[in-house]
């Protein structure tokens, strides 16, 4: 059995940044399996601008993007097995890790790690995790795949649209199939805010007279075959349609971007510890899961929904692996983190005793404005700070210095102090 | 007067502007929280631009299209004159990210550039 001192399974822009600081701190015996042909995951479908912004003070599309951690991956040397699947990965009583992998060059292979980072990024809620009446003629998608026909295989999926849910992906392909010659009819969004970017919804949808329908959904799909309309209807507080709002919609294909779910069949089967807020693993300030020498990263870890911090934290976990690598025990004492009134999760969900700075990542359960944040361990605010607004479609970032780190002493809460709720 | 209402996108507090215009010239805006709110809506009500990003046929390349941007904004009036000009445009692999596709796109003066590398197909042996 091949030994390695690190895998990295996923080579996306999270795989990609663990391995390169992984790396730069020394770790040379390195593999990066991804079962795509090419690295860069989901952002090589990405090819609309707006990535970078923080990181490179750029605005690059999705494949510019990967395309700069690529270039670090090849400078480096940096091993990569493309077309591979890993299968699963255990844990031995020694500590060994072993994946276990397919691929159409290599076959099945088994490999033997020292410590392993997840980076498999997530994927779109399927419609089955959706309640829709009707038959399942052909025409309906996730947004991301309709992104993938058109952006990578150059095929349009339908002329006439409609799109339910107004997360980012779906916004983006309201803009992409209308310049491509597509009829938008509608976007349905059944909360009463979007899920997506502010700048997505004036660039995707305002700008080409796309209708978004807060508090809509979509209630019956019509067709056989293929899709020939959706009736759609307003929903009340409770999320339940309102009789006699219903309208008919006539189109022949439905796009569905309700949400996406980190992909981590890989790390139950492991054992990791999961947080079933996140979808993710339970991990502490160095990505570090509840399997000592496995690390989390990126979308798998929690769901971004900016790249920058996705490179940001497997930089943490590809510089804590090669810690672990150089015999460095995580092992202290942990105090838990949890978010309160407000404050939907935060990660990491644990801190070790005698932690170096680091920052908080969170998501707030709905739209505030003029909140104030306050980071609190046993009765003393460690931070506090003032937002003009929160949402809960963009994650928000505190990070603690040492003399604030070094306060922490048991329980750390994470809540908002609120004037007012929209 | 003409009255606009924008929604402000240059940071993430969205703030919703009022824009009043006259003969295509900005009277006032209101709504916004900093100055740069008042920059955009004078921007976007007078000359609105966008980078426009899209794919484009390639000949003989491991995969059927390439993606690519317009090196700068262009006006937002032009966007589906250019998606038009994009459907006429077909290039021979290998492309390479950052190629020049088209020096001058619909006389904007600016040019249109490959975002990612597309390989040439091997022959069938
Ligand atoms: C449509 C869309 C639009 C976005 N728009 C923006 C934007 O405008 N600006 C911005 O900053 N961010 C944007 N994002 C977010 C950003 O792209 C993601 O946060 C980022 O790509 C996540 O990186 P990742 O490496 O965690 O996951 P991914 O990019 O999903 O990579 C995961 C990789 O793991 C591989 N993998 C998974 N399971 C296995 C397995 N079992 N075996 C082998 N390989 C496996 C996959 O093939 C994939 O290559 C967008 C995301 C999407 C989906
Ligand atoms: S006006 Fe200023 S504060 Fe308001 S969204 Fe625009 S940039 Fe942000």
């Amino acid at each position: 059995m091949k030994k390695l001192d690190l895998v990295i399974i996923g080579g996306g822009p999270a795989g990609m940044a663990a391995a390169v600081a992984a790396y730069e701190k020394g770790v040379r015996n390195l593999l990066i399996l991804d079962r795509e042909p090419q690295l860069g995951g989901i952002l090589e479908q990405c090819i609309h601008n707006g990535f970078g912004l923080h990181r490179f003070k750029e605005e690059l599309t999705g494949p510019e993007y990967a395309a700069r951690f690529a270039e670090k991956v090849a400078e480096y040397g940096i091993p990569c097995l493309l077309n591979t699947m890993v299968l699963d990965l255990e844990t031995e009583s020694d500590g060994t890790k072993i994946v276990t992998a397919v691929s159409p060059q290599e076959g099945y292979l088994k490999l033997n790690a020292r410590a392993v980072i997840l980076a498999m990024g997530c994927r779109e809620r399927p419609r089955g995790a959706l309640n829709i009446a009707g038959t399942r003629p052909a025409g309906i998608y996730t947004a991301g795949a309709a992104q993938k026909f058109v952006n990578i295989k150059g095929q349009m999926p339908g002329k006439r649209v409609v799109i339910l849910g107004s997360g980012d992906i779906g916004l983006i392909m309201a803009r992409r199939m209308t310049l491509e010659g597509a009829k938008v009819e509608a976007v349905c969004e059944l909360m009463p805010y979007s899920g997506g970017l502010t700048r997505n919804i004036v660039q995707c949808l305002a700008d080409f007279g796309i209708p978004l329908k807060l508090s809509h959904t979509v209630v019956q799909i019509h067709g056989k075959e293929r899709v020939e309309a959706v009736t759609i209807a307003a929903v009340g507080p409770d999320r339940r349609p309102i009789p006699g709002t219903e309208e008919k919609i006539p189109c022949d294909t439905l796009l569905l971007s309700v949400g996406l779910i980190p992909e981590n069949e890989l790390s139950r089967q492991a054992g990791v510890e999961m947080d079933p807020v996140t979808g993710g693993a339970v991990v502490d300030e160095n990505r570090q899961t509840s399997i000592p020498g496995v690390f989390a990263c990126g979308n798998v870890l929690h769901v971004h929904d900016l790249v920058d911090y996705v490179s940001e934290e497997a930089e943490i976990a590809g510089k804590q692996a090669a810690a672990y690598l150089d015999g460095c025990r995580m092992d202290a004492e942990m105090f838990p983190v949890s978010g309160k009134d407000g404050v939907r999760y935060v990660v990491p969900q644990r801190i070790r005793k005698g932690a170096a700075p680091f920052a908080l990542y969170f998501r707030v359960g709905d739209v505030y404005r003029d909140v104030r944040i306050v980071v609190e361990c046993g009765g003393k605010t460690l931070v506090s700070r003032i937002k003009k607004k929160v949402a809960p479609g963009e994650m928000e970032t505190l990070p603690l210095k040492a003399e604030q780190v070094s306060q922490i002493d048991g329980l750390v809460t994470v809540r908002l102090e609120q004037k007012g709720a929209e | 007067m003409e009255k606009r209402n924008l929604t402000c996108i240059v940071c993430p507090m969205g703030c919703a502007l009022t824009v009043e215009l006259e003969e295509g010239k900005v009277l006032s805006v209101s709504g916004n929280t900093c100055p740069r709110g008042e920059k955009y809506a004078q921007e976007e009500c007078t000359h609105p631009t966008r980078v426009l990003t899209s794919t484009i046929r390639v000949a003989d390349g491991v995969l059927p299209v390439v993606p690519v941007k317009t090196a700068a904004p262009i006006p937002k009036e032009l966007l589906f004159e250019a998606m038009a000009a994009l459907r006429e445009l077909t290039v021979p692999a290998p492309v390479a990210i950052g190629d020049v596709i088209c020096p001058d796109l619909c006389g904007t003066g600016i040019a249109l550039l490959a975002t990612s590398s597309v390989e040439k197909k091997e022959p069938d042996a």
